[in-house]
């Protein structure tokens, strides 16, 4: 029988307790002592969020498939067990072994949203860490970060050894090679960390000192170790059919977010949405095989026993052999009821059909993200697509039987007007009118339509890092203003309008776009109380403001300012391919409201083709 | 063609819902090649319903499945099929076919059997053999066993002394009074077992393990702290025309 962490006492007083027993179908089983090195990978939220992760479940694959390592899971327990765990003194255990994260050799940590800084803390708190880089000695494991949010580590640089910046599939094998060399030398941990910054990829915080100008711009960026480079070129996977891919993840007893077989189809994205951080940090795109996705589609339904696949990209439409690989699926799993899902997909002939044949037309909704009202405004933003086509892709589902429409926007775009804005509610009228010219007998009831917004938030990386962001006050007459007008549109009353909390968008804004300065407020931020942040119920604004208030730092300063063109940015050491003058020149652009084309219509320039691989050496006809 | 799969659940096991093992059930049929039928319409789900869902924590030899396949094996084969794919802790141990007619088991359900047990590192009064032989003699021989049931909405005293259809702290007699033949029981090896009752179970009346020993407690003069205690289903039962028959022959093709 498998030891448990936590006693049954503790396992039926807190709420779903399989978020911490392990043992799930699929998970890996070794005996600690018989590896070299023991690696916990975190995910810092609730287990249901963390076990929907992809990048995890690659990376624990590609670990375990090593016999001198074996690598864990660890995820955010949520404050019911904290607190028990505080009050009772226990530490926190990896999921497979049931033992102290702090045993490990390494806590790896995924960084996919801001607002999950604090909780990270908790994870280090509650294993008994030491909550800053500085302070921690060989008892404790090296803490690394990886993931979107490490393509600006420095808000978070104090509480890290070291970032991964790149795709995992791609170094973590050699730090894990100098790492061997490291242990049985016995040399000290500034050693260790001075033998990975020299391994392309790995940024270590604490070998670069920063200075900053009077007014609290970055003055200087530089290492101060030989090994520590001055640029850190982020690491890329060149060919996505011949690398690591689970062919057993792990499946979840409890329902997880994402409940089902993610095959991600490519990875990056063709298009160049300005405000867009994925589509640059991820160029070039680079498709996976179609064999290899079928391959693994079957294993990975097979070894799972999910009735559920799921095709996974930032644009699905933009995967060439996509109806080959849709139609595949359909025929090859059509007996065992197999459900196919295909979000991020463009309304277009081809997705209506696949939709009627997979879905239940009467209860599904067709889903839009024109991200602006207005057509000047998606100029603006390089969205590339148009109210022609939300139309008639609209009208051909409608007459397919469909009545629900969902659509996305973003509030306080880079020079928004009140007329973008009112935009927003026209067009959500217009979807509805279009519905309506359907006579009456052949319509299926009523028009639905679902229009939420979002708050922008500029981050790095993108053309649209110099602008400033709305104030939370501007932000809340926007969305006042967006309410009225849909209230006065001719269908108001099949339109319903959703929106974000302005809160939360500010502290992501500080946080994107910040610098090491900020560092002592998630600190404070975590002592006053802040965790699961993400989570409404548990986010408490007056705390953050306190701790701000406390560290004596401006919020305004990163999020009101338009930065100047030659502003040292604190990520600016981090090289993504995608270069500095291309974005700016993308920035300057969309004030003059012109398109670039997406890299299939034709090259940008934008510098990832220094990685030669992908779209960039695909042929175009 | 309708089947009955008897399973056991132990170990951290104990920590997942009903729910979720059907789900997991749900999956480790897919895993192993099983064709289970589905039900029509656009979203088809699997033919497959429990007997009684176990509370949280408890562990047992004796849950019960009637699912529906296309096609089957011989039971042997299937139960080796099934186990697998599965983990340690759920582990399949019964597996029979159903007459087509067959009613679903959570219709027929009559009685379960438990097993209480000291969970290690504890320590209850009633542990003790003495002490629990004379308290169970007693709390028996009353006519009525009556507690407070306490809803959301209302309070109600009830005698559940007819449903307790056989109690004993020893295995022996227990076996004596229901004369039913129990296999080796998976209930944890470091628990200390210190009464086995058959009880009332199914849709009249469900009486729960844990309110006879809170019962037994109360009557006892020890406080009643249900971490300290393991319970464990042994077997299930239908009502065959006033007889109880354990569920896995009951209906059998
Ligand atoms: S389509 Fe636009 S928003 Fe979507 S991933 Fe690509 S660049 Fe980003
Ligand atoms: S170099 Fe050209 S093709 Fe390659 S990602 Fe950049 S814009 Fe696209």
């Amino acid at each position: 029988m498998r030891k448990l962490a936590l006693s049954d006492e503790i396992l039926l007083s807190i709420e779903k307790p399989a978020r911490y027993i392990g043992g799930e179908i699929n998970m890996v089983v070794k005996n600690p002592k018989d590896v070299a090195i023991r690696f916990c990978m975190c995910f810092p939220d609730v287990y249901e969020i963390g076990m929907s992760h992809l990048g995890i479940q690659i990376l624990y694959d590609m670990f375990n498939k090593r016999d001198d390592i074996y690598c864990e899971r660890v995820y955010s327990p949520w404050p019911d067990l904290d607190s028990i765990m505080r009050r009772d003194n226990i530490p926190l255990f990896a999921l497979e072994s049931q033992q102290p994260v702090k045993d490990f050799d390494f806590l790896g940590i995924t960084l996919q949203y801001e607002m999950c800084y604090t909780n990270i803390l908790q994870i280090l708190d509650l294993s008994g860490i030491a909550l800053n880089a500085k302070d921690r000695t060989n008892a404790d494991p090296f803490v690394i970060g990886g993931g979107p949010c490490a393509y600006n580590p420095e808000p978070i640089a104090d509480f890290f050894d070291m970032f991964y910046i790149g795709e995992g599939e791609t170094a973590y094998y050699k730090l894990m090679d100098k790492y061997k060399e490291w242990k049985s030398s016995e040399k000290d941990r500034l050693d260790f960390l001075k033998m990975a910054a020299a391994i392309p990829g790995i940024y270590v915080p604490q070998f670069y000192n920063v200075s900053y100008n009077e007014d609290g711009t970055l003055k200087e960026f530089n290492p101060t170790v030989y090994e520590a480079a001055k640029t850190v070129v982020k690491q890329v996977e060149l060919d996505m059919s011949e690398t690591y891919y689970p062919q057993k993840p792990l499946v979840p007893y409890i329902k997880a977010t994402q409940d089902r077989v993610v095959l991600e189809i490519q990875r990056g994205c063709i298009r160049g949405c300005r405000f867009c951080q994925a589509g640059m940090i991820y160029r070039p795109i680079r498709p996976r095989s179609l064999d290899f996705l079928k391959k693994h589609a079957k294993t990975m339904l097979k070894a799972t026993g999910y009735n559920e696949i799921t095709l996974s990209s930032l644009s699905s439409s933009d995967y060439k052999e996509l109806p080959e690989l849709v139609y595949w699926l359909m025929d090859e799993f059509k007996d065992k009821k197999i459900n196919i899902a295909l979000p991020s997909l463009r309304i277009d002939a081809f997705a209506l059909d696949v939709m009627s044949k997979i879905q239940d037309v009467r209860k599904s909704s067709l889903t839009f993200a024109p991200e602006a009202g207005t057509q000047r405004m998606r100029n603006v933003i390089n969205k590339g697509l148009s109210e022609e086509e939300i139309l008639n892709g609209a009208m051909d589902a409608f007459l397919g039987g469909w009545n629900r429409v969902k659509l996305y926007f973003m509030l306080g775009l880079p020079g928004e007007t009140y007329d973008d804005v009112e935009g927003i509610a026209i067009l959500s009228d217009k979807i509805a009118r279009e519905y309506y010219t359907i006579p009456k007998e052949k319509r299926n009831g009523r028009v639905n339509i679902v229009t939420s917004t979002s708050i922008f938030v500029p981050k790095p990386f993108t053309p649209f890092q110099w602008a400033p962001m709305d104030t939370k006050e501007e932000a809340a007459k926007k969305r006042d203003f967006l309410l009225s007008k849909v209230r006065e549109q001719l269908n108001a009353r099949s339109i319903k309008y959703n929106c974000h909390d302005e809160d939360v968008s500010e502290l992501e804004g500080v946080f994107a776009r910040g610098d090491r300065k900020l560092c002592s407020v998630i600190r404070q931020a975590y002592e006053n109380g802040c965790m699961f942040d993400a989570w409404t119920e548990y986010f408490c604004y007056d705390k953050w403001i306190d701790a701000f208030k406390d560290k004596n730092v401006d919020m305004e300063f990163y999020i009101r300012r338009e930065r100047e063109e030659d502003e040292i940015f604190p990520w600016d050491f981090i090289d993504i391919g995608v270069t500095k003058e291309f974005m700016f020149k993308e920035y300057l652009n969309s004030k003059a409201e012109i398109v670039t084309p997406n890299c299939r219509e034709k090259c940008a320039g934008c510098g990832a083709a220094k990685f030669n691989c992908g779209v960039c050496v695909e042929k175009r006809n | 063609m309708k089947a009955r799969i008897k399973f056991s659940k132990t170990g951290s096991m104990r920590f997942i819902g009903h729910l979720d093992v059907m789900r997991y059930f749900q999956k480790a049929f897919l895993r192993a090649d099983i064709k289970v039928s589905y039900s029509q319409g656009f979203s088809p789900h699997p033919l497959m319903s429990f007997t009684s869902p176990l509370g949280i924590g408890l562990s047992s030899d004796a849950e019960y499945m009637d699912i529906t396949l296309e096609e089957s094996d011989i039971p042997s084969v299937m139960i080796d099929k099934i186990n697998s794919v599965m983990n340690d802790e759920i582990r399949v141990n019964g597996f029979s076919f159903l007459k087509d007619t067959a009613k679903p088991s959570m219709s027929v359900l009559a009685a379960c059997d438990y097993i209480i047990a000291v969970k290690p590192e504890h320590t209850s009064q009633l542990a003790n053999k003495e002490f629990i032989k004379k308290r169970l003699d007693d709390f028996i021989k009353q006519d009525k066993i009556e507690i407070l049931k306490k809803t959301k909405k209302s309070e109600k005293i009830t005698d559940i002394r007819g449903s307790i259809y056989h109690i004993s702290d020893n295995i022996k007699d227990f076996v004596k009074m229901t004369g039913h033949d129990y296999d080796k029981s998976s209930i944890n090896e470091m628990c200390l077992p210190i009464l086995y009752c058959q009880l009332s179970a199914g849709s009249v009346v469900n009486l729960k393990p844990e309110v006879v020993l809170e019962a037994l407690c109360n009557y006892s003069g020890i406080e009643y702290n249900s971490s300290v205690y393991q319970i464990h289903r042994l077997e299930m039962y239908a009502d065959a025309d006033g007889q109880l028959i354990p569920m896995s022959h009951y209906e059998e093709n």
